[in-house]
């Protein structure tokens, strides 16, 4: 999934400020997953507001929306009407920055906030800790190196093995808190009996299906084509 | 891999080294500004001393005059420069452009390093670049100068030599694969390795025993890296908060057991035993002398350790 945290309250406040009345639209998908932009989430920073704004005296509609994923146009159509129906000043969404630009492509003059910081692709490692998998460099390596990925989970991005930093399993950038990806990759290829593909050269990666070739996009002709 | 007998770029490294003399180099770290006077006093410190000296890249990530321009000046001072490349600061366009760069001053001996990850530094806010690691780094220099073709194939104008050298920790984990990962730096274009600094003699024994069974002190030249410790108190903090480096408790112990004020030269004293246990162990080319901020003392080291004059080819 996508991880997000959410905001500091204090900056999502200040979003909004010069606005009357705000929109806050949770997404279904993954940002409710990691606990940071769902329904229960999208009630907490409403309520929170509503008590921050009151206390100032000042009086605001904070209005609550959610949908299946704002990453997809039939999904946020519906909100994109009530918008305009009910002449909501701004919107504050609790989806990935997907969700903020998917929104912001299609909101004409009715500004848009993050409500989240986008972190990374990452997995439910155990309750309330997420850990980051992948970096979607788009030319995926994990067949060389037991399906563990060094691209997003070495510090350095090394591809030819550990650095010197590599002790006792652990990371020298954070040590407490990062494994050294190098050390499960051996781990694992050792398990699988495969340990001699670590004398491999990987050559210099090619990071043009990464972010380094210009802003991506995906065509599947057979389903562009029917459009 | 690299050929012993053939002449990668004719520094006064590579002709010691292959003559047969036991190599000596020692770590010239640039001033953290353009402070040229602080360059001259350690170049005037070291002449005479080693072979040739490395000049670090931005080491721990500490922003430093350019290893390039530094590495330029000791040339211009009659001092051999090892310069150090890390690859974390500049991808595979400005490695190789500065690479022509460095030659064209007259740096002939280069070390290919992926460099500590900038939140060591004072700029952990910095993004990195990791276009490369250093065995990518080590395979595009190479390829430059052997096949005169830059990384996307087009050809290079006018040649490059250059002694292509390459760092080794054997003291980070996995132990099994450190001696794996020498030979994939070796395969990938290091004529000579310089090694971490060495404490635990028995592991690093261990370390060359392995590498010698595959062959790899044949192929390449094996500098031992050794740093001399000031105190006590230095050699806890590295053992405490250097990755990768593990200082045994019986050298802590043996610093700590000095009065202060004598446990620099304990630690010299140390240093030049490490020497003479270095020079027996099969496979060894030369040693390291990381003498980090405490380069007026590379004359001492050397002349005690019987490594003076330098030999002259």
């Amino acid at each position: 999934m996508i991880v997000a945290d959410p905001k500091p309250f204090g900056q999502v406040k200040g979003y909004i400020e010069n606005f009357e009345k705000i929109l806050i639209v949770g997404c279904g998908t993954c940002t409710t997953v990691c606990l940071a932009g769902g329904k229960a989430e999208v009630q907490m920073l409403a309520s929170g507001l509503r008590i921050a704004f009151g206390r100032e005296n000042r009086s605001k509609t904070i209005l609550e929306d959610n949908v299946q994923r704002q990453c997809d146009e039939e999904f946020i159509l519906p909100v994109l009407a009530r918008v305009a129906d009910e002449k909501i000043d701004a919107i504050v969404t609790l989806a990935c920055g997907v969700g903020v630009n998917f929104f912001a492509d299609r909101l004409g003059k009715v500004p848009i906030f993050p409500g989240v910081n986008t972190t990374f692709y990452g997995a439910s490692v155990e309750p309330g800790l997420w850990a980051e998998m992948c970096a979607g460099c788009g030319d995926c390596i994990t067949a060389h190196t037991g399906g563990i990925c060094p691209v997003a989970r070495c510090s350095k991005h090394l591809l030819n093995g550990p650095c010197g930093g590599s002790e006792k399993g652990r990371c020298e950038v954070d040590p407490a808190n990062i494994d050294c990806v190098w050390q499960l990759i051996y781990d694992r290829l050792k398990a699988l009996g495969r340990l001699e593909e670590l004398q491999d050269l990987l050559p210099a990666k090619d990071w043009r299906t990464a972010s380094d070739g210009g802003v991506r996009r995906t065509i599947r002709e057979n389903l562009y084509k029917l459009k | 891999m690299s050929d012993k007998n053939l002449m990668m770029s004719g520094s006064n490294l590579e002709r010691v080294l292959k003559a047969g003399h036991f190599a000596v180099t020692c770590e010239c770290g640039p001033p953290k500004g353009a402070d040229l006077e602080y360059l001259q006093t350690k170049i005037d410190l070291i002449r005479g001393c080693v072979d040739a000296a490395n000049v670090t890249d931005n080491q721990t990530a500490v922003v430093r005059m350019s290893s390039i321009a530094a590495s330029a000046i000791l040339v211009r001072n009659g001092i051999e420069p090892v310069m150090q490349m890390v690859t974390r600061d500049r991808n595979r366009i400005a490695a190789q452009s500065d690479l022509f760069g460095a030659y064209a001053l007259g740096i002939r001996n280069m070390l290919c390093l992926t460099g500590d990850h900038q939140t060591f530094g004072n700029h952990p806010m910095a993004k990195n670049v990791f276009d490369l690691d250093s065995i990518q780094l080590l395979d595009v220099v190479r390829t430059i100068r052997d096949l005169g073709a830059l990384n996307n194939g087009d050809q290079v104008q006018g040649g490059i030599k250059m002694f292509l050298g390459a760092a080794a920790n054997p003291f980070a984990d996995p132990f099994e694969f450190r001696v794996i990962r020498l030979a994939k730096k070796i395969r990938a274009g290091a004529d000579f390795i310089q090694t971490q600094c060495i404490y635990d003699m028995d592991r690093f024994r261990e370390f060359m025993r392995m590498a010698c069974d595959m062959g790899l002190d044949k192929q390449c030249f094996i500098l031992a890296g050794l740093t001399p410790l000031k105190s006590a108190g230095m050699a806890a903090y590295m053992n405490r908060n250097v990755a990768g480096i593990t200082i045994p408790d019986t050298i802590i112990q043996r610093i700590r057991g000095v009065a202060k004020g004598q446990q620099g030269e304990e630690g010299i004293r140390l240093l030049l035993e490490q020497i003479q246990e270095v020079r027996e162990i099969p496979g060894i080319a030369g040693v390291h002398i990381m003498a980090i901020e405490w380069e007026e003392k590379v004359r001492e080291i050397t002349e005690r350790a019987g490594l003076l004059p330098r030999p002259q080819i």
